[in-house]
């Protein structure tokens, strides 16, 4: 430990109700807590704490809780206590600050700034209790010739869809970066919501080929795990340009999260750093990028759709213009604030832009050059809820990953450690000790919960706009007013401000 | 739930566990079983036991600064563990053991002790292949599970906090 940083966070624990069961001290993977024999008491060091708060929560008796400490530099409004530290580590060790899980710096978030519409009067609105309310939707392309057979019947030229029962999907993460536990439950909660899970690009583990019909497999810079039973399985195929939490560079599994069997899954060797490579090697143009989307559908008969996933970035609504032309039929945008197993400090907490508007403006552009039905749009980079579902759709996107709010009912913390690979909720390592720590029995049915919620706080919220199905509300930003936006906030999102009328 | 509901429930409703148990055979009862596989080895397990039989409503006034004498163990070797307490063997070695009728199988295929009768020769100690019947904290006496019947929760507690499900309370 660096003698000039001090601890962020402080285990206190209450000695009158500690009955040094010791609970706390088998389940720190960090040693925080160990017992004292002489005096019977139980110890702990707050500078191993990473406040993943398992002590916390698995303590019988309450004894513990996790503080922010009050040890404080002078203040400073320009060099804050996390600036002076992160120059003393840097200074201690001469290496790129790792970081996990989203961005957790203050920048505006947009969903907080919309408000949604309700009928009043003159549209009733709909009970979904009473009336039917439709989640299910479908994913692909949707512009399709109309072709007639000889005796005159529609031919059906439609490019395969994915059909969702809820508008849900769970965000690419690897196995390797989480634990096959993690993968076991979310690929069982995808199954039992009609939905989808995501490989990321660590490949799919040979157990998990049974749910194929929720998988959707990832094809990386890294080509990780990437062979033909592999695409075969899977119900879509994705390739993966760009991540939110890390664009413009590529994935950075630890060899120490590589164990045997992620190893065979990835193909890859045991316990080597496995660095994807930042972009793809043969993708240097839309042009280059409609190559490999046809030699997926070549591969796979043309039988899966295949998703183009990109980060937020500047440009994004030209890019995803591109990305519509070559082929894809589904575009997946991922905000700044998405998740990630391990990226560089920097360029998490700097690099790109805020998912609310580079969905709005990759709408707006796709449906003014007239190719919005070429494809559908699924946003992730932290969605935390129902209401940020329907605010998503409302601007127009199809559907929504959630990558976070799944591990956070799987029993993450956000502890943002996951680039330590010791994570004591089972879900960022591969130790066996800790990965046993998830049961996949309790995991996905947590899943079928947080999701099942929120699809009726979405069936709430469209009925109470009058509204009966995630279709009709798909792109309707009149449902959207901005609260506390500047003009051209509203412009790029392009809703009115709450109070203007119509 | 309050205490005082669960009471409620143990002494005026008729026992959950004991439903439909006389014409099925005990052979089918409900037992407590162990998923090596996801025991963690934490250990509060014992503690909610301890705790359960302790007669109190705080667990911290209930185990603070006392040695425990729970009914489960849970038993540690390298990354193995799994809690182990009375398997209610069909055919009690126990039951047969015991040279003072303390221990019995009742119909619904428990094995009970009743504590007035125990001598303390601790045969039964010696016989269970398990080692799930221990001397009790008094020393006077074998103390075994009783699967939460003889105390206020009514339901196995290790069983209701066991964080990964490693213990279930189910019928196989």
């Amino acid at each position: 430990m660096d003698m000039y940083i001090q601890p962020d966070y402080e285990v206190v624990r209450n000695t009158d109700r500690c009955i040094a069961c010791r609970v706390c001290e088998r389940q720190c993977a960090n040693l925080v807590h160990s017992y004292d024999p002489d005096t019977g008491k139980m110890k702990a060091d707050s500078s191993l704490c990473v406040n993943c708060h398992r002590c916390v929560c698995l303590c019988p008796t309450h004894a513990l809780k996790i503080v922010k400490t009050d040890d404080t530099y002078k203040i400073n409004a320009n060099w804050s206590n996390q600036t002076i530290n992160e120059v003393y580590r840097q200074a201690n060790t001469g290496g790129v600050l790792l970081s996990s899980m989203g961005n957790p710096k203050e920048y505006p978030v947009y969903w907080d700034k919309m408000l949604v519409n309700a009928s009043q009067v003159t549209n009733p609105p709909i009970d979904p209790l009473r009336e039917p309310m439709e989640t299910q939707l479908w994913l692909g392309k949707r512009s399709a010739p109309v072709e007639r057979d000889e005796k005159g019947r529609l031919k059906n030229t439609l490019a395969p869809q994915l059909k969702l029962k809820v508008p849900i999907l769970f965000s690419a993460m690897s196995y390797g970066s989480i634990s096959y536990n993690a993968h076991e439950s979310l690929a069982r909660a995808a199954q039992e919501l009609g939905t989808y899970y995501n490989t990321g690009e660590g490949g799919l583990h040979k157990d998990f080929y049974k749910y194929g019909a929720n998988t959707i497999v990832q094809v990386a810079s890294g080509r990780f795990g990437v062979h033909k039973d592999y695409l075969e399985t899977a119900a879509a195929i994705e390739i993966k340009m760009g991540q939110g939490a890390k664009p413009g560079i590529g994935g950075h599994l630890p060899g120490a999260k590589i164990s045997a069997d992620v190893s065979e899954t990835r193909m890859i060797p045991q316990g080597v750093d496995a660095i994807s490579p930042a972009p793809h090697h043969d993708i240097y143009s839309i042009e280059d990028l409609r190559q490999l989307v046809y030699s997926l559908k070549e591969a796979t008969d043309y039988k899966k759709p295949v998703f183009v996933k990109i980060a937020a970035v500047h440009n994004c609504a030209a890019i995803a213009s591109g990305i519509a032309r070559s082929g894809a039929d589904v575009i997946a945008i991922d905000g700044f604030r998405g998740g990630t197993g391990a990226a560089p400090t920097r360029i998490r907490d700097n690099v790109g832009i805020p998912i609310e508007l580079a969905l709005a403006q990759v709408d707006e552009r796709l449906r003014a050059e007239g190719i919005r039905d070429d494809v559908s749009i699924v946003v992730g980079g932290s969605i935390r809820s129902s209401a940020d579902v329907v605010k998503a759709i409302a601007l127009g996107a199809d559907a929504c990953y959630i990558g976070t709010a799944a591990l956070l009912a799987l029993g993450c913390h956000l502890c943002r450690s996951c680039h330590a690979g010791k994570c004591n909720w089972g879900i960022a390592t591969q130790r066996p000790d800790l990965v046993k720590r998830l049961n996949p029995d309790i995991g996905y049915k947590r899943l079928v919960n947080l999701v099942t919620a929120w699809n009726h706080e979405i069936q709430e919220m469209m009925g109470g706009m009058g509204i009966n199905s995630v279709e009709a509300l798909r792109g309707n930003r009149l449902m959207l007013r901005g609260v506390g936006l500047t003009d051209t906030e509203l412009s790029v999102l392009g809703i009115k401000y709450a109070g203007q009328s119509v | 739930m309050p205490r005082a509901v669960r009471k409620q429930i143990i002494t005026e409703l008729p026992n959950p566990c004991l439903r439909n148990s006389a014409d099925r055979g005990y052979s089918i009862m409900k037992r407590i079983y162990v998923n090596e596989k996801w025991c963690l080895g934490c250990h509060l397990c014992e503690y909610e036991c301890a705790f359960a039989n302790s007669g109190m409503t705080d667990m911290v006034k209930a185990l603070k600064g006392k040695t425990i004498h729970p009914k489960i163990r849970v038993e540690d070797g390298g990354d193995v563990h799994f809690a182990v307490n009375c398997r209610h063997c069909t055919e009690a070695i126990c039951v047969k053991s015991c040279i003072a009728g303390a221990l019995s199988k009742d119909d619904d295929g428990m094995v009970r002790i009743d504590k007035d009768k125990c001598v303390g020769c601790y045969t039964c100690v010696l016989v269970c292949p398990f080692g799930a019947i221990m001397p009790s904290a008094d020393g006077h006496a074998a103390q075994k599970c009783m699967l939460c019947l003889d105390n206020l929760c009514g339901e196995p507690n290790c069983v209701k906090h066991c964080p990964n499900n490693a213990i279930v309370y189910e019928e196989r």
